[in-house]
């Protein structure tokens, strides 16, 4: 590191700038962080003593790789993405209606969005989850009169029910992540389209909807990996996703932990590759509101890379 | 000029709560005409002109655009309110040009203008991709169409702002205070392009600080202050020969 900065001066020799004019590169000593160093040895030191901790537990690692890719495993890996997935796109339609529905002239809409969003928001969504679960004791039946009718217990399976759960709880936090965002779009722009004689629906779906969007892609990407994560509570309805196959190997081969490891393993997994998609999401609603768009990831190494990072034109 | 009668207000009232905006305003626009209105800011010009397309509901009095009363309908003697797509349908034929432009920063330049053709009359894209080339060509952003307004400068994205109602080939043009929000320099492109619009004999309905272009292109002038129609007449017998105390203090000052 030290050498690298004390040869920063030669990577960046006298030249001409962007105008073209030729000057001398200051050549001064760079700050000593020496509490970075100080600091920088003491969190390696703990993490190896954690990583030796971990290593002398009583962990049979080798049973962790060995199911890391268990069909059992896998498929409850596939369900949990599933249900996430499903939970999150009925989480994100409730919300975009909800939060149309509260910011509407009309009081009964309004009123209905505001008791939709107290009462889901206010209880647990473990709670959620299992009244689902036990809607049967309630409704014995479903009878939608002559069209359909069905037992309760037949209808809500166990997807159905984390869906049901999951979605509808989800529900209640985008029509608020929804509603800031829609509140954040210029009312000019409303004017505008209105004065182009735009109905209002017209106005809501092209105008305000996509300018929201850049407000509400980052909670939702927070929502969604927090999703993934909530998603193991509903191992408590009978779903059989990543955690609930995860442990019913643990207590089966008696490697509880182990499997614990297995699944943390998956999720971060999980987590980790939708960050990324978040990221190009997040870039693609960017369009039109800064001129250039924010580099990618790998953009970012290879400018990190090529310059060492001194001065901030110097990354851009 | 004396075409027909394209806007008719009769006393025309406007109140924010215990705000008295507009105090009975009466003015006749006629067909073809360039009709510019000045004053004080607070005195209510921009809030007449947004009256004029229905932005804002009128309180008291009579407006009509092209025989049609705004926003309302009579039947009788009684006024009924008209739906929120009856008010979309009229303001189809009204064009306005905002101070602080109101592009849509998510479309291109292009796409800004082709929007409401095909969204709210129908249009296919072809025909109005067409016409959205021509309009942009002629307020002189051809080479721009491409571009995101965050990537145009405030007079270019003004003069999209212009294509973009110019391209529901309205009957009628509002202009609210269009080159107050401008660097200076950039100011005379905007005026060229609606000077451009003037002689083609568009109605335009123009508030203003641009004296010079008001004494120039205008037909009519009205000065308002305090919510009332002060002093009216041509803009150069108004401008240079004012008959009302508070219309010279104010003309002395902007002069």
């Amino acid at each position: 590191m030290t050498d690298k900065i004390s040869k920063d001066p030669a990577a960046a020799p006298a030249g001409p700038g962007p105008s073209g004019t030729p000057y001398e590169a200051i050549k001064a000593i760079p700050v000593r962080h020496y509490g970075r160093w100080v600091s920088g040895v003491l969190v390696v030191a703990l993490l190896g003593w954690l990583v030796y901790a971990f290593s002398q537990g009583n962990i049979m690692w080798a049973t962790v790789w060995d199911k890391l890719f268990d069909p059992s495993i896998l498929s409850g890996l596939w369900k949990t993405v599933l249900i996430s997935v499903s939970a999150m796109a009925l989480g994100l339609v409730l919300g975009i209606v909800f939060a149309v529905m509260r910011l509407s002239k009309n009081p009964v809409t309004g009123a209905v969005s505001w008791l939709y969003i107290w009462f889901f928001r206010g209880t647990p969504v473990y709670v959620q989850l299992l009244v689902w679960f036990n809607l049967a004791l309630i409704f014995e039946y479903i009878d939608l009169g002559p069209i359909y009718k069905d037992e309760t217990s037949q209808v809500l399976t166990p997807f159905m029910v984390a869906l049901l759960g999951l979605g509808l709880n989800e529900g209640a936090y985008m029509a608020e992540i929804v509603r800031a965002g829609i509140q954040s779009v210029d009312e000019g722009q409303t004017e505008a389209a209105h004065a182009l004689g735009m109905s209002q629906t017209k106005t809501m779906r092209r105008i305000v909807l996509p300018q929201a969007m850049r407000v509400i892609v980052p909670p939702t990407g927070n929502e969604f990996i927090n999703m993934l994560k909530t998603s193991s509570l509903v191992s408590a309805v009978q779903y059989t996703e990543l955690l609930r196959a995860s442990s019913n190997i643990g207590s089966t081969a008696g490697a509880v932990m182990e499997m614990l490891f297995v699944a943390s393993i998956w999720y971060l997994a999980l987590t980790s590759v939708f960050s990324v998609g978040q990221y190009y999401l997040e870039r693609r609603f960017a369009r039109g509101s800064t001129r250039n768009l924010p580099p990618t990831p790998w953009q970012r190494v290879k400018t990190n890379m090529t310059t060492f990072k001194r001065s901030p034109e110097a990354t851009a | 000029m004396t075409g027909e009668l394209m806007v008719k207000a009769e006393g025309v009232h406007k109140s924010y709560g215990a705000a008295h905006i507009l105090r009975g305003i009466d003015l006749e626009v006629r067909s073809g005409e360039v009709f510019c209105l000045v004053g004080p800011s607070g005195s209510g010009k921009s809030t007449f002109l947004r009256c004029i397309n229905h932005l804002e509901r009128i309180d008291g009095g009579r407006l009509s655009v092209d025989g049609q009363l705004v926003g309302y309908r009579q039947k009788g003697d009684k006024l009924y309110e008209l739906k929120d797509s009856e008010v979309a349908a009229q303001r189809r034929d009204i064009g306005m040009v905002f101070q602080r432009f109101n592009l849509f920063p998510h479309m291109t330049a292009l796409a800004n203008v082709m929007e409401a053709p095909v969204q709210v009359k129908g249009e296919s894209k072809a025909v109005a991709r067409e016409r959205a080339e021509r309009l942009l060509d002629r307020v002189g952003l051809g080479d721009k169409m491409g571009n995101y307004p965050s990537q145009l400068s405030g007079g270019q994205q003004q003069r999209v702002a212009i294509a973009r109602a110019l391209a529901m080939e309205p009957k009628l043009m509002l202009f609210d205070e269009p080159t107050s929000a401008l660097d200076p320099e950039l100011v005379g492109d905007v005026l060229d392009v609606m000077r451009d619009l003037a002689e083609s004999g568009m109605t335009m309905i123009v508030v203003t600080h641009e004296m010079g272009f008001a004494r120039e292109v205008g037909d009519s002038l009205v000065f308002m202050d305090g919510g009332v129609v002060v002093e009216s007449g041509h803009p150069r017998d108004v401008l240079t020969n004012p008959q009302h105390d508070r219309t010279k203090a104010f003309l002395s000052k902007v002069l």
